[in-house]
């Protein structure tokens, strides 16, 4: 069994409950095992880089320096906006000899910038797909409209993606899995992100568009692969469908629930439970396409 | 034993202001070898001259140091002075005491000291300096254009209206380039066909131009006044003295669907075919990529149905070697397709089309009729969106540069939309308008004002498809600064101009150099424009950057006016300030080859009297050689030196500086 780091921000261990079960859910089958970090601390997303340069690089810091301490190369960052702030504290870490000298002593940790973090999409074509290719039991006769938002496809510096403004690593998967992946035209585009908050009429109009387009092109379901984009265009459904004036209800899954799926895994134990936006006409949809194969 | 006048300059007060020049003059009568000392308040004025004259006749000067100013400028100035006086001019010497000193100190002791050391180390140089002439080199009157477009097309006639001998070689079956494939011309609308044609026929009818179509430059050896080119012409698979140009095999061509490179992909043309019908020559080739016959054996369509027989399919690639004294480069540009745009689409989208395809849609001559109508459908659009720096100006794109010609053809295209049709929406997205030029602010105001073409300042962040039109989201980065969404028929994109995919190849083959996007460099961006660092070698239109009609056919005047002058001499002087072989310490390891920038090394066999070889050396030919030194650092044997630079010139020099001895107390 191969073991790797794991930081699930705060989102996995609330908001995003769902999205960690099928993680880890998806991660059994592919005989991998995610160690949670010992006593990881907050990214500091979005608080810490909008107030203080140095804490936004120090709190993502220890816990990349916690990883370096369990001997871990990698660390899976299913959230996007914590694998952006991971990443960027690695990469200023290495390109500014000023954080060099100055994390340590903050944090009161070595850091020799060692431990890697990866996003869901990396972690899933290096460690999951060859695995589990042979167990995919339930063919995905759907449609989907893939999503990446903003932090999986920038800065680009940060970005492992290819063809960022068009990227299609999440639609090869989504295909793999037996899925049909439609081309349309909002995939990079924001959801509104921490605005959902404080300005949730803004993050309606935004992800509107988005959810719009998608089940205008006839998709089955928006899959993510970032909490907080499932946040808005799930949580916030009823803001989007006020800017819509329909009652929209495509639902919004994560690329890990729909791998579960594939995998044949009671949509229960993916977290289907939990979401606003129901996902059982979708779910029942593809089952009885199933008993029909 | 030698005897050095030494004159110092005062520049004026640029160098007296900061340099006690009297003082130095003062100094330096007391070194070693110099018998005649003086200042002069501008050496270089006719009086200035003549004190150098008169000094070296009367004193019976060995050796002449003027210390003054760089000697870029002046050192020709004295250098003649001294012929004139009747000593070998490259026995005079400079100090630069301007920019070396004066200008870069503050009034002190130690400036004043400075200079006189700088006075010192050149005397100490001119007294090993030696007498040398001026190379005489021969000049083949006969001048190599590198393509067809408007800037060689302009640069051959001028040439060729001249008296010299001109060979034009075009890589593609017709003459005529990016400009016979444009609709109107910016700034008067005037069609470009119609001015270009007569043109290109004068070239093809001119006694003194010798044309190559469908051929390419193999390779280029030789120098200034005397290259050696070798031209492959490719097979063009007719015999175009036999070939009438009736067309028959054209349209009896079974393989019609290939796309036409003369409309930039918005046609289909036959496998063998002529580029377009005002082509120059007006003769098919066959395009033996796409051919049947050759890539199956069988059809021969063409050869059955040709009245004149003309059809060759066992015709090869030619190599012809030609002898010319000057070369220009006009292999003009290309331009970047839409498929180089993610947020537009990647060019999944038919509608989404560049500049180019944009003309060729809305000539007369086009795949249209000139009749603006939409790839995908056939649909005459009702609103066009025009994107300015499509690319250019966008260093994450890597490409920083301005493409100079997009503000002008998209204000002409959104006009030639307007003019076709008054309902339609234009929408032009531009960063800044940038319309320098005779009458270019006016037309682009004219779109504007008169034309209603609505500019919008801002970028376009993407683009994409709904319902049958295309979606353009963008910026107003004026009016409070709003994002702007713009429903189109279709999309124009002005996308950045680069060089052609094969300039670099070519650059290396003609040994001249390129900038860092493969356009090739001039020797000087203001003072020589239209030469290459090579001599010999002239560059004319877009192949040196980005530029438009007016400009390119400028550049191919100026750069015929420069082979002309070439031309107009019987041989060619060089300056003598170049690499020499001692033959005698030579061992023929060819390091030296390998480094010399300028192939200017050859090798040369040394045999005795009955024939025998003793060793082959290295010999430099002086019509290449520019005087670098590459070759002296490098030489193990020390057997190699540059006349005017040589090792014991230099050492005397840098010795001087370190055996620093009082010669009057400053």
């Amino acid at each position: 069994m191969t073991k790797i780091g794991y930081f699930p921000g705060c989102s996995l261990n609330g908001t995003a409950k769902e999205y960690d079960l099928s993680l880890k859910a998806i991660a059994r089958f592919a005989d991998v095992e995610l160690v949670e970090l010992n006593d990881w601390n907050c990214c500091g997303a979005t608080a810490a880089h909008s107030l203080n340069s140095t804490l936004a690089v120090a709190l993502p810091a220890r816990n990349l320096a916690i990883a370096e301490r369990m001997g871990f190369d990698e660390i899976l960052v299913p959230c996007a906006a914590c694998y952006s702030r991971l990443a960027q504290a690695l990469y200023e870490i290495k390109s500014d000899e000023k954080y060099r000298t100055k994390i340590p002593q903050l944090i009161e940790m070595e850091i020799k910038g060692t431990a890697n973090p990866i996003t869901v999409l990396d972690f899933i074509n290096k460690y999951v797909l060859d695995k589990i290719k042979d167990k995919l039991t339930n063919k995905l006769n759907a449609k989907f409209a893939c999503y990446y938002g903003c932090l999986l496809t920038r800065p680009e510096h940060l970005s492992t993606i290819e063809r960022r403004e068009d990227p299609l690593v999440m639609e090869q998967i989504v295909k793999l899995a037996g899925g049909i992946a439609i081309d349309w035209a909002f995939k990079v585009e924001c959801c509104g992100a921490g605005l959902s908050v404080v300005r949730t009429d803004i993050v309606g109009k935004l992800c509107a568009k988005i959810v719009d387009d998608a089940s205008s092109r006839g998709a089955d379901a928006i899959v993510v692969a970032c909490p907080m984009c499932h946040s808005n265009l799930d949580m916030r459904r009823s803001e989007i469908n006020k800017n819509l004036s329909t009652d929209n209800k495509i639902p919004a899954i994560y690329i890990t629930q729909l791998l579960g799926l594939a995998l044949g895994i009671e949509p229960n134990k993916l977290g289907f439970d939990k979401h606003f936006v129901p996902a059982d006409n979708f779910i029942q949809k593809l089952q009885k396409q199933t008993v029909e194969v | 034993m030698a005897r050095i006048g030494v004159f110092v300059c005062h520049c004026g007060e640029n160098i007296s202001s900061t340099v006690d020049c009297a003082k130095v003059a003062e100094i330096a009568s007391n070194y070693p070898g110099v018998v005649y000392s003086i200042d002069y308040k501008y050496m270089c004025s006719d009086p200035g001259q003549n004190l150098i004259k008169e000094a070296i006749q009367k004193h019976k000067l060995t050796g002449v140091v003027v210390a003054a100013c760089s000697p870029r400028m002046h050192e020709p100035t004295f250098r003649k002075a001294t012929a004139e006086a009747g000593l070998n001019p490259y026995l005079c010497e400079m100090a630069n005491l301007r920019e070396h000193c004066s200008w870069v100190h503050y009034r002190e002791d130690t400036t004043t000291e400075k200079a006189a050391e700088l006075v010192r180390v050149l005397v100490e140089k001119v007294k090993h300096n030696e007498e040398l002439y001026p190379i005489k080199v021969p000049i083949t009157k006969t001048a190599l254009v590198i393509g067809g477009g408007i800037g060689g097309i302009q640069a051959a006639l001028d040439i060729a209206n001249s008296g010299h001998k001109v060979i034009m070689v075009e890589k593609n079956p017709s003459i005529g380039g990016k400009m016979a494939q444009l609709s109107e011309t910016f700034p008067t609308l005037d069609c470009s066909q119609c001015i270009l044609t007569p043109r290109m026929v004068e070239v093809a009818q001119h006694p003194n131009i010798t044309l190559y179509t469908y051929a390419e430059i193999e390779s280029v050896d030789g120098f200034i006044g005397n290259f050696k080119v070798t031209i492959r012409q490719k097979a063009k698979s007719v015999d175009h003295k036999a070939c009438t140009g009736c067309g028959l095999c054209i349209e009896k061509c079974p393989i019609k669907k290939i796309p036409d490179e003369f409309n930039a992909g918005l046609g289909n043309r036959a496998a063998i075919y002529v580029p377009f019908p005002q082509a120059v020559p007006n003769k098919p080739v066959i395009d033996r990529n796409n051919c049947t016959y050759f890539l199956k054996g069988k059809c021969g369509l063409c050869k059955k149905v040709c009245p004149a027989d003309a059809i060759h399919y066992e015709q090869e690639d030619e190599l012809i070697k030609v002898d010319v004294g000057a070369i220009v480069a006009a292999t003009g540009f290309d331009i970047k397709h839409s498929d180089f745009f993610p947020e537009y689409g990647y060019g999944k989208y038919p509608d989404v089309i560049d500049g180019l395809q944009f003309e060729r849609l809305a000539s007369a001559s086009g795949p249209t009729l000139g009749v603006l109508k939409r790839p995908s459908d056939g649909k005459e659009p009702e609103s066009i969106v025009f994107i300015a720096c499509a690319g250019s100006r966008d260093p994450a794109k890597g490409i920083p540069y301005c493409s100079k010609i997009c503000c002008m053809y998209t204000a002409k295209h959104a006009m030639l939309f307007k003019h076709k049709n008054h309902h339609g929406k234009a929408t032009v997205f531009y960063m800044d308008i940038r319309a320098g030029g005779k009458m270019y602010d006016e037309f682009v105001r004219r779109a504007i004002e008169e034309d209603d073409v609505n500019y919008i300042r801002g970028r376009v962040s993407r683009i994409y498809e709904k319902n049958g039109k295309l979606i353009v989201c963008g910026v107003d980065t004026l009016l409070n600064s709003r994002p702007v969404e713009i429903e189109a028929d279709m999309v124009v994109l002005a996308t950045a101009a680069i060089a052609n995919s094969d300039s670099e190849e070519l650059a290396q083959k003609l040994h001249i150099s390129y900038d860092p996007y493969h356009f090739f460099s001039e020797a000087h961006p203001k003072l020589r424009p239209v030469e290459t660092n090579t001599a010999g070698i002239m560059l004319a239109g877009a192949c040196q950057a980005p530029k438009d009609i007016p400009d390119t056919v400028s550049q191919a005047s100026g750069t015929a006016a420069k082979v002309v002058a070439l031309f107009s001499q019987d041989e060619l002087t060089r300056e003598p300030l170049i690499a020499y072989v001692n033959n005698n310490t030579c061992v023929g390891c060819f390091l030296c080859q390998s480094v010399c920038p300028y192939l200017a090394i050859e090798k040369e066999e040394i045999r005795r009297r009955d024939g025998t070889l003793v060793k082959t050396v290295a010999k430099i030919n002086p019509g290449l050689c520019q005087g670098c030194g590459t070759c002296v650092a490098l030489c193990r044997s020390k057997s190699i030196d540059i006349h005017g630079y040589t090792n014991r010139q230099i050492y005397a020099e840098v010795s001087a500086l370190f055996n620093r001895r009082e010669y009057a107390g400053v």
